[in-house]
């Protein structure tokens, strides 16, 4: 049985200046249950959208999100989202980010302990339990929100750019996290990305969107997160498969923005 | 209209007296800037910065208060405030100089109608306030005009009326034509006596005018020494049937219970506005049009509603700080970050779990921003609203001494004034740091 079903999905915005804005046309994507899902596409494709959709914070103009048959009509618990960066409560210790949803529900003190703790471990924080969130760095901040996520033990997680905002190295490193994670857990996982190469090394499925309106322009299966999970990411990008997609994504990206941008009004022809 | 430019005539010529002052007091900041550089680099310490930083004009963070600046700045306001008033705390050369107090003597001479002249002394004692020396004048000297022995106070300028007891006075026709031999005119210019100055008015009477010296009187601004035996004075024996400890109270319970009340309703008032845009539509003219009314203009508005008594001064502190805290709730709330919001519901929060975990904490950082700027102008308030009517209180201190001319006790109300401001600034920003450390590191 699918798992998460996105169908027939449309998007049409009203901004206040006027005019309709087409966001999204015509989505349909099936997910298994346990399935890593990256979603790529230039700026402006509606792949932010999209997520939001699944999560429930905008409702769409036609068409359903539906989770084991169950409809999406707003945000909930059994979709977990972790944003690019500024999403933790600088109020609450490391520790009452991580146990926030479980405490929301109810869960015991004691009970809630124990699984922040096992997930701070799991994501490398054992020992920063009791820092103030505002006092770790950009990375650590990702890994906060990736326990916080996983503690509420959601059915799938909606990723937003998690990695975007951090430098290379710290994002090679939460790369194998998130790798680490879905094999760990079995999670179904949604992310959203820019990065052509983070696109190929976290999504055992590949989906490439397409702007104006935001459609699908291509959805495949890849080998190199089932490899990355097993073994060094390093050498799974220096595969010369891994370059050889790469390439094929990067230049279907660039005749994709070049289209767009012979379709400009003004045909002026950006650097 | 001319009333009008006479008076803007005034304040220039007033801003053109003070300049040399202002000018001096520069020149004494950089004259010491000037020697501490000096000072630094004949130690071998060049004006390095700890950070070595090579730019650091123009570099905002490489801008600290200079410690030493500030003790020298406190320095040199209480050696000037205590030279300038003659402070026995300062030794004698620093002193400024004080008014001429002794003996003076003039001769003046009269011109009688009929045109013979004759010259006459006058004995002038000079003493401060109280001091009344025998000046019984000796014999009056021969001709028409007598000899005069006066007593003026120290640093007052003095008409002397030294003709009436001349054989012609001035109702016979008779005028003063010259002082120590200088002709003069009524009205003219003066003459500098060497201890004083003199000069005929219009009307032909001796002003006579003896040194005034640099000093400040008392009546404008008593030496520190005075002020802080008022406080010791008042401390022990209270002030208008109140101890000292009783006024500032009261001022601190009207701040401390305005400020509250403002606070409890303000806070949900401007959470109701930053979360529903019914409320927000409804609050928004009147918050907006309240926000900029000063809270001293409504001082006579709640006196006429509420009376002199607490309830109108705590209404009135209550309306100080309830617009403040409005918007600062509301902004608070208002600026909550989207993504907290949404990671929030999709943790599984409630509406009620959103508001308690996420947009109230959220909100405190302003919150306190909005509270220490509520503090401060409630206390400028109470102040102001206690100089206009109250029995007790630290403004009321200041407005009933102006009266009675007690200007000790108005710099010593003053200075405490400023002093519990500064503690409630300081004590809300310790509260800040504690409650709120994650304050401006979001």
């Amino acid at each position: 049985m699918t798992h998460l079903v996105i169908d027939g999905l449309s998007m049409r915005f009203r901004p206040p200046g006027g005019g309709t804005v087409e966001a999204l046309r015509d989505i349909n994507l099936s997910l298994e249950r346990g399935e890593l899902l990256s979603i790529l596409g230039p700026s402006g494709c509606g792949k932010t959208t999209l997520l939001n959709i699944v999560a429930g914070f905008l409702a769409p103009s036609e068409g359903r999100v539906a989770l084991d048959g169950r409809e999406v009509r707003g945000p909930g618990a059994e979709r977990g989202m972790v944003f690019q960066q500024g999403a933790l409560f600088e109020w609450m210790s490391v520790r009452d980010n991580v146990g926030f949803g479980p405490r929301m529900k109810g869960m015991r003190a004691r009970e809630r302990a124990g699984v922040v703790d096992h997930l701070l471990e799991t994501v490398g924080l054992g020992g920063f339990g009791d820092k103030a969130v505002y006092e770790l760095s950009g990375g650590m901040q990702q890994r906060v929100a990736l326990a916080r996520c996983l503690a509420n033990d959601p059915e799938v997680i909606l990723m937003d750019e998690p990695l975007g905002a951090l430098d290379a190295l710290t994002r090679e490193k939460m790369q194998g996290l998130v790798l680490k994670l879905w094999q760990e857990t079995g999670k179904t996982i949604v992310l959203i990305t820019h990065s052509v190469e983070e696109a190929l090394l976290l999504g055992a499925r590949l989906v490439v969107m397409a702007p104006r309106p935001g459609r699908v322009f291509r959805d495949e299966r890849l080998p190199f997160a089932a490899m990355g999970a097993g073994q060094d990411l390093r050498a799974v990008k220096r595969d010369p498969d891994f370059a050889l997609r790469r390439e094929e994504i990067l230049s279907m990206i660039w005749d994709m923005e070049e289209e767009i941008m012979g379709r400009a009004p003004n045909g002026a022809v950006p650097a | 209209m001319n009333e009008f430019w006479n008076e803007v005539g005034g304040v220039l010529s007033a801003a053109a007296k003070a300049l040399p002052w202002i000018v001096a007091y520069v020149a004494l900041i950089l004259l010491l800037l000037a020697l501490w550089r000096g000072a630094r680099r004949l130690f071998g310490r060049g004006p390095q910065d700890a950070m070595r930083r090579t730019v650091t004009f123009g570099d905002a963070g490489a801008v600290r208060a200079s410690p030493l600046a500030s003790v020298l700045s406190i320095a040199a306001i209480f050696l000037l405030w205590a030279a300038f008033t003659g402070s026995v705390l300062v030794p004698s050369w620093l002193r400024a100089p004080g008014p001429f107090v002794g003996d003076g003597r003039l001769a003046y001479t009269a011109e009688a109608p009929d045109g013979a002249r004759d010259e006459a002394t006058v004995t002038v004692a000079v003493r401060p306030e109280g001091e009344t020396p025998d000046i019984a004048s000796g014999t009056p000297g021969e001709g028409f005009a007598k000899d005069d022995a006066v007593l003026i106070r120290a640093g007052r300028a003095t008409l002397v009326k030294v003709q009436d007891n001349d054989e012609v006075t001035a109702a016979d026709g008779a005028r003063i034509v010259a002082v120590d031999g200088t002709a003069m005119e009524p009205g003219g210019p003066g003459l500098d006596l060497g201890w004083g100055r003199v000069n005929v008015t219009a009307r032909g009477t001796l002003n006579v005018a003896p040194d005034p010296g640099w000093r400040m009187e008392p009546l404008w601004l008593p030496p520190p020494e005075s002020v802080a035996r008022r406080l010791v004075e008042i401390a022990q024996g209270g002030y208008r049937d109140a101890s000292l400890w009783e006024h500032l109270g009261y001022s601190l319970f009207r701040v401390v219970t305005g400020f509250l009340l403002g606070a409890i309703v303000g806070i949900p008032l401007g959470y109701a506005m930053g979360l529903s845009g019914w409320f927000r539509g409804w609050f928004d003219p009147i918050v907006e049009f309240m926000r900029p009314v000063p809270p001293l203009a409504l001082i006579p508005l709640v006196i006429i509603w509420a009376g002199i008594g607490e309830t109108g001064k705590i209404v009135l502190l209550f309306l100080a700080s309830l617009w403040i805290m409005a918007i600062a709730a509301r902004s608070g709330v208002s600026g909550v970050r989207l993504s907290k919001v949404h990671a929030a519901y999709s943790l599984g929060a409630s509406r009620a779990q959103v508001l308690w975990h996420v947009i109230v904490p959220n909100s405190l950082p302003d919150v306190f921003t909005g509270a220490r700027v509520a503090m401060g102008v409630c206390w400028g308030t109470v102040v102001a609203a206690e100089l206009v009517a109250a029995n007790q209180g630290a403004g009321m201190m200041i407005m009933a001494a102006s009266k009675f001319q007690q200007t000790d006790i108005v710099i010593m109300g003053i200075v405490l004034i400023g002093v519990i401001g500064l503690a409630i600034d300081l004590l809300m920003r310790w509260g800040e740091r504690t409650l709120v450390p994650w304050k401006g590191r979001a």
